[in-house]
């Protein structure tokens, strides 16, 4: 899928490249493959038939810039319309003076409300707060014990109502309030329950819990990979209980998170914060620019380029890089850039963040899928220094003598040298060297 | 329980034939009647893809003045054809046969797994669960009070430890009390996590290893909300942990789960089950007539 979308955007700009003019016939064809793209992207069809309008009209009146050819001027227009509906930039979390500030967190079943409510706990620990984190969920079955636990982990205090207490909710929440004032918790972090939209007595409740907690952020947390549902969901819970902003979660999967065009669309309300990862410090602010990136499909080059930053080690980096630069790539380097792929996240992952085009275009040709990373470096591990030094040595011998060392069968060592001596050659042709040395030198 | 179904999905309920017999009074041409379904289908999350397939078919089928009635029969009649040829009853009639529910995270693992508990030991077998969830916080008291709730046995796991091991003790355990069925809760996990993918089909590896054949059904819980991705998931726990089928859940909220067209499409996997609610009564046997039905409402 993420092959097809990219590929089509890639005929999109293929289209539109050497037209000189915006014209109402060249705008249909091109405005087809972004719907196409969009759709595949998971964007709601009416938001996309909106999105469509609008690109329309400001193509059609907008004065042509010489400095840029017709394909470029629609591609930016697209890109600037896609980003400013996501919104100009990321945006801070609202504390109330005086303190306690209560943020809620709704959203439907299985979007990761509680997971989320100890990432954001987390993120608020950073800048200095003493979050207070609480349970309003009492309805699925260990809900209160998720929770709890999370705290536990994150070393934050948790406040447990007791049976009595809920008995009378409005009041256990009032009591929540009264608690965190005095004991100076700020802010204090509400977890409810998921249910679905549809569930009138949910939203009351909500609805409730709203009224008595005054809160200044009701956070809608959202799944990443939803479809076409996700326009219908978002405005229910903003109509029955009224939102703030939004939480994208699960971005760490490959979806291509269109559901965040159709949120942010028909809420007008900022997206605050993407969770990408089951671990408390998979959490970020929101970059409309990477988001309007990721669902067009067009190489999210930034994101790349910060995860590479983050996570692989600047040593290694510096040292592939050189040689890469001196053209020395071995098997060695091979395995070191095998284990970078790793810390990165997957490697189809990685591959897709990457243009399609360009100097990345044959670069996809080497088809490494994410298992084998595992199963090569086991390969690589039983060669010698010698053979990995210098590969061309390793005759059919030598290979055999790798596979029963490594467990894996022949072909695999084959096909791992194969794809090497071919990612050699292409390192040579290609531009992928830019990229290497693109990445911060620790020096 | 087709009633439930229904009284579920009442409130969204303009009919297919209400909406027919809009554009007949509209006096709208066959082209425009394909448009609109188009669009009906790509709202139910069936994809561009699938949808511009099944269109095009239509148009193959239907000749330009066909009535409206024999088009909806057609459309009806596409989406039957890609649900119905893959069995859909579960193969779990012998003795010590292994049920595994795997998905990404919060598809409905847990529910689901308790739902198929309850239904199989009303239909009078002897089962009990395992635990194996070791990361995520209170999945282990989850499943427990599941288990103590329907009174089935739940053998559980230490945070932390290698679900394959804690499946492991399971499966001894249950060949030696000679039960008809174990049901394996496993964690939540995204499909481009190579790590946790692999994790799969290590269990898998030891499941057979301690009884030939099992699990005997993999089921793929996933959420009717999730849009194109679907497909995507469902190829990727093909390929790690080998699934028999798709359990298809919260279909009670207004999405209509069409994903699940491309994937009986594509992946030739059968649908199983559907999930309408958060009780343990709350699931039904996937019926493509049914579901093809509310899909078009
Ligand atoms: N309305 C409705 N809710 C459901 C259905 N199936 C599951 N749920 C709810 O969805 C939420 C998540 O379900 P779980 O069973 O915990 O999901 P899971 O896949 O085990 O989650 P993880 O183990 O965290 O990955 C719970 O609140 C369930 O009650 C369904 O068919 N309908
Ligand atoms: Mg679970």
């Amino acid at each position: 899928m993420l092959q097809q979308l990219s590929n089509r955007l890639q005929k999109t700009l293929k289209y539109l490249r050497g037209e000189g003019k915006i014209t109402e016939k060249n705008m249909t064809e091109a405005l087809r493959m972004m719907r196409m793209a969009f759709l595949e992207a998971d964007v709601n069809y009416r938001v996309v038939k909106d999105f469509e309008k609008r690109i329309k009209e400001k193509a059609l009146h907008r004065e042509v810039l010489e400095s840029l050819t017709a394909a470029q001027q629609v591609i930016k227009i697209i890109r600037e319309e896609l980003t400013s509906i996501l919104g100009k930039e990321s945006q801070e979390l609202k504390f109330t003076s005086p303190p306690p500030s209560v943020f809620m967190l709704v959203g439907l079943q299985g979007s990761g409300k509680t997971t989320t409510c100890g990432k954001l706990a987390r993120w608020v620990l950073n800048s200095q707060k003493k979050p207070l984190m609480v349970s309003f969920d009492l309805k699925r079955p260990a809900a209160q014990d998720q929770l709890k636990m999370i705290t536990q982990q994150l070393n934050i205090p948790f406040y447990e109502f007791s049976k009595k207490q809920l008995g009378s909710p409005r009041k256990a929440l009032q009591d929540v309030v009264e608690y965190s004032k005095k004991k100076g918790f700020d802010p204090c972090i509400v977890d409810t329950a998921g249910r679905l939209h549809v569930d009138e007595e949910l939203m009351k409740e909500l609805r409730m819990t709203k009224d008595v907690l005054n809160p200044s952020e009701v956070m809608y947390v959202g799944d990443a990979m939803t479809g076409q549902d996700a326009v219908k969901s978002a405005q229910l819970f903003e109509e029955k209980v009224g939102l703030t902003s939004v939480i994208l979660t699960k971005l760490d999967g490959d979806a291509r998170g269109g559901a965040a065009l159709s949120v942010v669309s028909v809420l007008g309300k900022p997206i605050k914060f993407v969770g990408t990862g089951e671990k408390f410090d998979k959490f970020e602010a929101f970059h409309p620019e990477r988001m309007a990136s990721r669902i067009l499909g067009m190489g999210d080059m930034l994101s790349l380029i910060e995860k590479a930053e983050q996570k692989a080690d600047m040593k290694e980096t510096e040292e592939l890089a050189r040689n890469l630069r001196k053209q020395e790539f071995n098997l060695q380097d091979f395995k070191k850039q095998l284990g970078q792929f790793k810390k990165m996240g997957s490697l189809s992952q990685f591959m897709s963040m990457l243009p399609q085009g360009g100097p990345f275009k044959n670069l996809n040709k080497v088809n490494i899928d994410d298992k084998k990373v595992f199963h090569y470096e086991a390969i690589i591990n039983s060669m010698t220094i010698k053979e990995r030094i210098n590969p061309k040595i390793i005759n059919g011998r030598r290979r055999l003598r790798i596979a029963r060392g490594s467990g894996r069968p022949v072909f695999e060592v084959n096909q791992l040298l194969k794809q090497y001596f071919e990612m050699k050659k292409m390192m040579k042709k290609s531009n992928f060297q830019k990229l290497i040395s693109s990445f911060p030198s620790s020096h | 329980m087709l009633g439930r179904l229904k009284q579920k999905l009442i409130h969204t309920r303009t009919t297919f034939e209400e909406k027919f017999d809009e554009l007949l009074k509209s006096g709208k041409n066959r082209e425009e009647i394909l448009d609109q379904l188009t669009e009906t289908l790509i709202l139910a999350d069936v994809g561009i893809h699938t949808t511009e397939k099944i269109i095009h078919s239509l148009r193959e089928k239907s000749k330009k003045g066909d009535s409206i009635p024999q088009l909806q029969k057609l459309l009806y009649q596409e989406i039957y054809n890609i649900l119905s040829p893959h069995s859909s009853s579960p193969n779990i009639n012998h003795s010590s046969a292994v049920l595994m529910a795997v998905g990404v995270n919060g598809g409905g693992k847990t529910t689901s797994l308790a739902k198929l508990g309850y239904h199989y030991q009303m239909e009078g077998k002897s089962l009990m669960m395992v635990a194996a969830d070791t990361y995520r916080a209170a999945a282990q008291e989850q499943l427990s009070l599941w288990g103590h709730k329907l009174n089935i046995p739940v053998i559980k796991g230490q945070y932390g430890a290698d679900p394959a091991s804690v499946i492991y003790d399971a499966l001894h355990s249950f060949k030696s009390r000679n039960y008809d069925l174990l049901l394996v809760d496993t964690a939540g996990r995204i499909h481009t996590n190579v790590n946790l993918m692999n994790e799969l089909e290590k269990i898998r590896r030891v499941t057979s290893k301690e009884i030939s054949g099992a699990p005997h059904e993999v089921l793929l819980i996933l959420d009717a909300s999730i849009g194109q991705n679907a497909l995507v998931q469902a190829k990727e726990f093909l390929k790690f942990s080998g699934l028999t089928g798709i359990f298809l859940t919260k279909l009670d909220g207004t999405a209509k789960g069409g994903s699940v067209i491309s994937i009986a499409d594509e992946l030739k996997l059968p649908i199983k089950f559907i999930g309408v609610g958060e009780e343990e009564k709350d699931m039904m046997r996937f019926d493509p007539k049914e579901f093809a039905n509310a899909l078009l409402s």
